[in-house]
């Protein structure tokens, strides 16, 4: 027997492990579409119940909007359901090209090329672009899908505090003996829903020989007048050398990802890219709704009107009821309660009063740093919100966290 | 050692507190496994100390256990300029 008893027992000691530090993660089967109200079966065998969700990605509100869900009926039925190949084999379609046209003019980039997720255009871009006389220099907050990509790839790598731009430049005074550099930063960042100081990275590149890198996952489709992303909120549309971004997010919810940028590093992409390369092709289906999401979105921002609008109402209303929130101008709202038991208590509670919201606390934040992290989305209404502020007011009486400030919470519960 | 530690305190200060970060760092704080210095990061700290010591510290000795506190990157380094 290859699978031994000694082998089992060592990988249960190890999951029982995960368990005694408090970080096994439990699935919650949903038995509806995603939306701004779910039905939720947690744990595994309770009652169904019906809650509001406070923690997807669906933007705009978007994963099951009727157009898009009858795009995607029409893309499998005119295109098919899997290509059963790698792109550069016999996986490209017309409405892959169409689909990349279609990117590209949205980001206001040179070419995009599609990735089947953006974890894997995250993997594939540095390796495919970068070799040992380059250095990357990444904001200490990136995404861990970055992190890894980083790891892949030859070039030199170094790191900057976060959105810290002394530092940042300090860090560029010391590469100048490099090829090339590459600033490499999040466009919004995913745990505590701030916005990289694009504009100011930009001038700094300029400055000092260097390309910029922006993974725009949080930001493609509702960040910006016209949610182009967070480089048309800063003034520097146009100006960003790659950017990746997620089709699972904003942009429609399912899968898929994107590498957009200056023309020659997209052709690197295409020729060297290991998980473009290497890995089956977008789904017929996903992309013909995601033409679709664009569509919808890309003269028409009601959505991300009606996105920015909840997330005004949202951040204001828990203001108000003396929550400790990040500041910011992202529909990603931590709510701060800077202990990981406190951070899980509330959690639990909310759900007890109908409202989806997750707890994160270290090592997936730093420590002393817990918290429970909202997102909003243009599928909520105005009811959506009032019931969640509802909640987390009787929740935070509850607790008694109303009205304290940081400190206040950590003498009291510590961290 | 005491200077060695002086300068590798205050380089891990310079490089990781951040400037809302009500931390004390001294030579036994915990470096890595605090949460102060992710394992990514540390790429900085290792490739100042070579600079600066004119020394190579190959990666199977960069641990994250080596680089936990100002002490035991003290002694690492003490370990490769002997060497």
């Amino acid at each position: 027997m290859t699978y031994s008893t000694p082998i089992r027992e060592g990988y249960r000691q190890e999951l029982d492990a995960i368990r005694e530090a408090g970080l096994f993660k439990q699935e919650r089967s949903i038995h509806s579409p995603q939306s701004a109200g779910i039905r939720v079966e947690f744990p595994e065998g309770a009652p169904e119940r019906d809650v509001i969700n406070f923690c997807a990605n669906n933007y705009l509100g978007l994963s099951s909007h009727p157009d898009v869900i009858a795009a995607a009926h029409a893309g499998l039925d005119a295109r098919g359901y899997g290509m059963s190949s790698v792109r550069f084999i016999c996986g490209t379609q017309d409405i892959h090209h169409q689909l990349e046209r279609k990117l590209t003019e949205f980001l206001g980039t040179e070419d995009t090329l599609l990735f089947p997720s953006c974890m894997d255009a995250n993997a594939g871009v540095f390796e495919a672009v970068l070799d040992a006389e380059d250095v990357m220099i990444a904001d200490r907050l990136v995404h861990a899908s970055i992190v890894d990509g980083m790891r892949l790839a030859p070039a030199v790598r170094d790191t900057y505090k976060h959105s810290d731009m002394k530092h940042l430049e300090r860090k560029l005074q010391e590469h100048q003996d490099k090829r090339r550099r590459l600033i490499i930063t999040d466009g919004v960042f995913s745990m505590d829903g701030d916005l990289a100081k694009l504009d100011e990275i930009v001038a700094l590149a300029r400055q000092y020989d260097a390309m910029v890198f922006v993974d725009d996952s949080h930001a493609s489709g509702f960040i910006g007048r016209t949610g182009r992303g967070t480089h048309e909120h800063c003034g520097v549309f146009g100006e960003i050398d790659i950017i990746t971004t997620t089709l699972g997010k904003g942009l429609g919810g399912a899968s898929g990802g994107c590498v957009s940028g200056r023309a020659e590093i997209v052709e690197m992409c295409r020729q060297k890219a290991r998980p473009y390369l290497f890995s089956n092709t977008v789904a017929p289906m996903i992309v013909a709704g995601t033409l679709k999401v664009l569509d919808l979105i890309f003269t028409d921002t009601s959505r991300r009107d009606k996105l920015e609008w909840n997330t005004g109402y949202w951040r204001q209303g828990l203001i108000d009821l003396g929550f400790d929130i990040k500041q910011g101008d992202s529909p990603i709202v931590p709510v701060m309660l800077y202990n990981a038991k406190l951070a899980q208590d509330v959690s639990r509670d909310l759900y007890d009063e109908g409202v989806y919201a997750i707890g994160f606390f270290f090592p997936v934040v730093p420590k002393a740093a817990a918290r429970i992290r909202t997102q909003l989305s243009a599928a909520h209404d105005k009811e959506h919100l009032d019931q969640g502020l509802a909640a987390f007011a009787k929740v935070g009486a509850k607790h008694g966290i109303l009205g304290l400030g940081k400190q206040e919470i950590i003498d009291r519960f510590g961290t | 050692m005491d200077e060695l530690k002086t300068t590798i305190l205050e380089y891990v200060i310079d490089e990781y507190v951040e400037e809302d970060d009500d931390i004390e760092v001294d030579f036994e704080t915990e470096l890595i496994s605090g949460g102060l210095v992710d394992s990514f990061s540390m790429v900085s700290l290792k490739r100042f100390l070579e600079n600066k010591y004119k020394i190579q510290i190959p990666d199977a000795d960069a641990s994250p256990e080596a680089f936990d506190s100002v002490n035991s990157i003290a002694a690492l380094v003490e370990r490769f300029r002997n060497a």
